[in-house]
Parts: C-alpha cells; sequence; structure tokens
C-alpha cells in the first residue's frame, strides 16, 4: 500500500531518515529496527574528515531549533570502509548526502561514492563555497549548474539534488537542477537564521548564522515543494518541519513522492516509525489503494 | 536505552529554585549517566537532559534547578503526572573498578550527579560542595566525608572548594559544575598528576549520538557529550574557559 518504485529502486514505504538527523543508523536502531524505513539518509559527507564549527551548535526556537553542527562528519572514505556495510545490512535504501567546499571536492566525492554501495546520491549544494567568499553553492542557479554538471559526469546512481530554500528563485533552481541532469529533487534544507545572547550582547553562533529546522518551517517547506512539483518532471522528495503522519501527507499531495523526517526524530524519537504507521492507517481510512494515488492531487 | 512515559512520585522543592523529581520506573542506570525528560507537549519541542540523582528499585530521582521553559515545567509536575523518558544513556563509569582514594567536587547543580556517584562509589570518598548561599542534595550524604562551601558564608567554608581541596590527597579526582570551577579544578589536578574526569554540558537535541549537536572538544577532535561522553577524561578535553 505505501510501498514505492523510483530510479529502480524499491522504498517499503515513503518515509526517509532525513540528513544529519540521523547519524549512520547505528543509534535509533538501538531504539527500533530502523529496517521499517522507506530509506535512511546519512549524515552530509564530504571528501576528508571536517570536525564542525566551534561553540554553540544547537538553540531551540518557537517551534524549531538552529544548528551549526558545520558538517561534522568522517569523510568519505571511512564511511565507506566503516559505515555503509553496517548500513546496507539495514535492509532499507540508503542515500549518501554528498556535501562538499569546491566543485573538485564534490566530484572527487561524487567519484568514490559512485563507486560504492550506496543505492542514490542526494547532492547538498547547501554547503559554503570557500572560493567565494563562503556564498552558498545553493543560492544562485548559475553556481548550483555547475556543480550539478559537473557531479553528474561521473555520477551513474541516481542523482538526487538537494536545494537550499535560501536559493534567490526555488523553482527556477529546480529547473536548473533538472536540466543539468539530476534525477530528483529534494527540498527543503534549513533556513539562514540567528539568534542573540541579549546578555553577552552576540550573537549566539560563533558562525553568526545557523540553520532553522523544525515544525515552524513546515508551511513555507510546503509551498516551495508544491511549486517545484509543478514545475518539474522529476521525483520530487519532501521535507521541512515534517512532525506527524498528516504533515507528510500534505507534503506527497503537494507533489512529493517520498518524504524525509529530521527534527521530529528529536522531538519524538518514534516519530519514523509513527508517521509509516499513521499513513498506513490514513490509506485504510479513507479508502486508498495506493500512496501513489495521493501523490501531486492538489 | 528505553522510550518510555514514567509516572510521577514525587516532585517538590528542596530549596529556591531546586526540586527534586521522582519517577516510578526500574532502570539499571552508571553514575554520571542521564536521561531525556520531557513532561510536555508542544513547547518547547526538545526533551531535556538530566543526570541520575539517586535509584531504588523501582524509582529514579532527579535534582534540578530551574532555568528556563522546560525546567519550569518540569517544576510544576505533580504526582500521576506523566514524564516521557529516554535513557539511560551517556557512557557513565563502572565505579566498582575505582581503587584509591576518590575526590568528588561539585558545584551547584553540577552536585547533582555525583551525589549517584557518591552512593555506588564503594572506595573511600570525600565530597567537596559549592554552593552559592543555599545548601541541597546531601541528603544522602550524611555519613560519609563531605566538606561544604558557600559563597555568603551561611554553612561551611566561606569561599570556593577550589580553596580547599588538595590534590594529593586522592587517586582520582570526578568533577562537575560551572565550567570557570571545572577549569580550576583542572588546573590543581594537572599539576600533581592527578587522574581526572570531568562531567560535561552541553545543549542537546537527539540524546543519543546521531545529530552531532552536543559538541565537546578534545585532544582527539570533536566528541559527542551524549554518546561518548558526558564524562570525559581531564586531560583529553580542551576546556575553553
Ligand atoms: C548530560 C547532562 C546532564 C544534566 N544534568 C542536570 C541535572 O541533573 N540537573 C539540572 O538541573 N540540570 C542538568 N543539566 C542541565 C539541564 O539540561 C539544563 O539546565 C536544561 O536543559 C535547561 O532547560 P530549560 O528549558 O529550563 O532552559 P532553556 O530555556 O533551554 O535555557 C535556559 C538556560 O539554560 C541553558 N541551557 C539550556 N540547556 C542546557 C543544557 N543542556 N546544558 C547546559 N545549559 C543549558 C541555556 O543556555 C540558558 O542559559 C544537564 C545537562 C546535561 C547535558
Ligand atoms: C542537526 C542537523 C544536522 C543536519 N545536517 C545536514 C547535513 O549534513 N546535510 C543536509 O543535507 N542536511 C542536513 N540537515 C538538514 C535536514 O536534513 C533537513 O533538510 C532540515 O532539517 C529540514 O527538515 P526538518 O524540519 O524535518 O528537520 C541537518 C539538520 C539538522 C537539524
Ligand atoms: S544530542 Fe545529538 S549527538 Fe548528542
Amino acid at each position: 500500500m505505501l510501498e514505492i518504485t523510483l530510479w529502480g529502486k524499491k522504498f517499503k514505504n515513503p518515509v526517509i531518515a532525513a540528513s544529519g538527523t540521523f547519524g549512520f543508523g547505528r543509534e535509533y536502531n538501538e531504539l527500533y529496527d530502523v529496517s521499517v524505513l522507506g530509506g535512511i539518509a546519512t549524515k552530509g559527507l564530504t571528501l576528508k574528515k571536517r570536525e564542525g564549527n566551534e561553540g554553540e551548535r544547537c538553540y531551540e526556537t518557537a517551534g524549531g531549533m538552529l544548528n551549526s553542527v558545520g558538517l561534522q562528519n568522517p569523510g568519505i572514505d571511512y564511511f565507506i570502509e566503516n559505515e555503509l556495510t553496517f548500513m546496507k545490512s539495514l535492509n532499507t535504501v540508503i542515500i549518501a548526502n554528498l556535501s562538499g567546499g569546491s566543485i573538485e571536492e564534490y566530484v572527487k566525492g561524487a567519484e568514490k561514492l559512485d563507486k560504492s554501495d550506496v543505492d542514490i546520491i542526494e547532492l547538498n549544494i547547501s554547503c559554503p563555497n570557500v572560493k567565494e567568499g563562503g556564498m552558498n553553492f545553493g543560492i544562485k542557479s548559475k553556481v548550483a549548474r555547475e556543480v550539478v554538471r559537473e557531479v553528474r559526469k561521473v555520477v551513474e546512481k541516481p542523482l538526487v539534488v538537494k536545494l537550499s530554500p535560501n536559493a534567490e528563485d526555488i523553482v527556477d533552481m529546480a529547473v536548473s537542477c533538472v536540466e543539468e541532469g539530476a534525477d530528483g529533487i529534494s527540498l527543503v534544507n534549513t533556513f539562514k537564521a540567528m539568534a542573540i545572547d541579549i546578555y553577552k550582547r552576540k550573537p549566539v553562533f560563533k558562525n553568526v548564522f545557523a540553520g532553522l529546522s523544525g515544525p515552524s518551517i513546515k508551511p513555507i517547506a510546503l509551498r516551495m515543494v508544491y511549486e517545484v512539483s509543478k514545475a518539474v518532471d522529476v521525483p520530487v522528495i519532501g521535507l521541512g518541519g515534517i512532525r506527524d503522519y498528516k504533515d507528510a501527507i500534505e507534503f506527497m499531495m503537494a507533489g512529493a513522492s517520498l518524504v524525509q523526517v529530521g527534527t521530529a526524530n528529536f522531538i519524538n524519537p518514534f516519530a519514523c516509525i509513527e508517521i509509516v504507521k499513521g499513513m498506513e492507517n490514513f490509506l485504510k481510512v479513507q479508502g486508498i489503494n495506493s500512496i501513489g494515488e495521493i501523490i501531486g492531487i492538489v | 536505552m528505553q522510550y518510555k512515559s514514567l509516572d510521577v512520585l514525587e516532585n517538590v522543592m528542596v530549596a529556591e529554585n531546586i526540586y527534586k523529581l521522582t519517577l516510578k520506573g526500574e532502570y539499571e542506570v552508571k553514575p554520571g549517566q542521564f536521561f531525556m525528560l520531557k513532561s510536555w507537549e508542544d513547547e518547547p519541542i526538545l526533551s531535556r537532559p538530566f543526570s541520575i540523582y539517586d535509584k531504588g528499585e523501582d524509582y529514579i530521582s532527579f535534582l534540578y534547578e530551574v532555568k528556563g521553559k522546560g525546567t519550569e515545567k518540569l517544576s510544576r509536575l505533580k504526582k500521576e503526572d506523566k514524564v516521557k523518558v529516554l535513557g539511560p544513556l551517556g557512557n557513565g563509569m563502572d565505579v566498582s573498578r575505582i581503587k584509591g582514594k576518590v575526590a568528588l567536587i561539585g558545584g551547584g547543580i553540577g552536585i547533582a550527579p555525583l551525589a549517584y556517584f557518591a552512593k555506588k562509589i564503594e572506595a573511600d570518598v570525600d565530597i567537596y560542595f559549592g554552593f552559592r548561599d543555599e545548601v541541597y542534595g546531601i541528603e544522602n550524604l550524611r555519613n560519609k566525608e563531605l566538606f561544604i562551601t558557600t559563597k555568603s558564608g551561611r554553612v561551611g567554608y566561606k569561599g570556593y572548594v577550589t580553596d580547599i581541596f588538595n590534590p594529593f590527597d586522592y587517586n582520582l579526582v570526578i568533577t562537575c559544575g560551572p565550567l570557570v570551577m571545572m577549569n580550576k579544578v583542572k588546573r590543581i589536578c594537572e599539576k600533581t598528576a592527578t587522574p581526572l574526569y570531568l562531567l560535561m554540558e552541553s545543549k542537546m537535541a537527539c540524546g543519543i549520538g546521531a545529530c552531532l549537536v552536543c559538541a565537546c572538544k578534545t585532544k582527539d577532535g570533536m566528541r559527542r557529550v551524549c554518546k561518548d561522553g558526558p564524562i570525559f577524561k581531564g586531560e583529553e578535553v580542551v576546556l575553553d574557559a
């Protein structure tokens, strides 16, 4: 009923754990059997190991949170050697979230991941471009185009591009990525935001800005997924503030073929499985035979 | 690690802004381990971490200071209310292996986990607890060597625990409290090469090691307070304070 096949990969259900909120699946697997999920997106991976940001990394806001982890990860080689075998044993679709600081770094990372056993590569373009003074690759369509074009050249696996909601024009961004060869689009990543410590009279975060996620971003994320789904003819993965099955169904009705769940895992560690169960029940009660029937019906 | 909804057995104020919360539940918990607690539905969205303070066969208890939204909501809990509890979490310490004489050095609400260390350590223990003014959290420590300091001079020595503690006397020191205090303890122990463990604090989101927001800077890079800690060796932690 919830099963869906995309890019030749069979998803048991449309619910995927979002990048950066689920590690490599090990921790949540201690709580419940994560093989019941449709898929897992890894923490953002870079060519070399990264220690991430110093100082405060998390700040709760009304209905959400700011994070400034700074892409801490053990590097692609370490991931392939030490985490991937375990992840593949989880018997769910494994999506490698590829991050980078330059086009060369993205391409080298993509080459390695393409040769590995991951099922799908999710290209995270919400990363600071070291050469362009830290401006995000995901802001200007022209810059994003270049990254997608170069990465596409070396990737045979399904390539999904994950968009930043901070893009100048989200629809133009999505269309540009598809024109450069993206097999799918996932959106949204976190919103650029900030917080100030009024006693210290300083920004809370060392980097000043941080990424906003959680329930408070949902209506904007939903609008973006709706607009992008209408504009592209590749599958869309919707995310941003999904907290329960109703939110997930909204994203699917807006046009998403799959959804990802991030911050909700912290709100309720069983959020992902509860969403799967809730969706299943919703379809039964509504007399819907297959989840495909509701994708993009709005 | 389990995620459960537990009944409140008791939630009492033990000093100004300091409460003791007891929940009904059977757990095996090591000193230094903690639980993510949440007694509310919508806001705040995240659970809050609290160290194990005491435990019996069918209960666990916490000692907490009201700081913001979450702890304020905890303070309003009444008997039979429910709390969502994830844990036990973190490395904790296998105290049965401790040999020699131990000093526990706590400041403010940082004494909460140390009270459970004191209960569990079988080796010889001296306890140094520092407070601003009012003293709390010592009800289980009546038959131990307990040195109290207060900044106001209301109880015990007037001043700080670091004024009266001598590392030469100990084979192991465990500390928890404000960063300034832990930093002082660390410097004191470094002079005498006395083995030291620190209980680190950080904001948390997942509490189980998946999100990496609870970083502690160490000589081997960033480590997770919730999974690799909260107990870290003195020589590995890099303190910014
Ligand atoms: C492993 C661990 C064990 C802890 N054990 C105890 C305990 O036994 N008793 C106790 O009273 N407190 C303990 N704390 C601290 C406690 O988690 C925070 O005080 C609590 O989360 C504050 O929540 P709040 O919603 O009331 O405050 P908020 O509204 O979230 O914030 C109020 C203030 O508290 C600070 N703060 C918020 N969260 C944390 C945090 N996780 N760590 C440090 N400062 C924070 C904020 O910077 C702010 O100044 C522990 C923290 C950790 C990481
Ligand atoms: C702590 C944290 C770490 C994240 N790390 C990454 C990452 O490494 N790569 C990435 O593409 N997105 C990352 N994200 C963004 C999420 O995958 C997701 O796009 C965003 O949080 C919005 O969804 P949500 O509201 O369901 O959390 C991270 C989010 C959080 C909260
Ligand atoms: S709180 Fe998520 S890794 Fe520690």
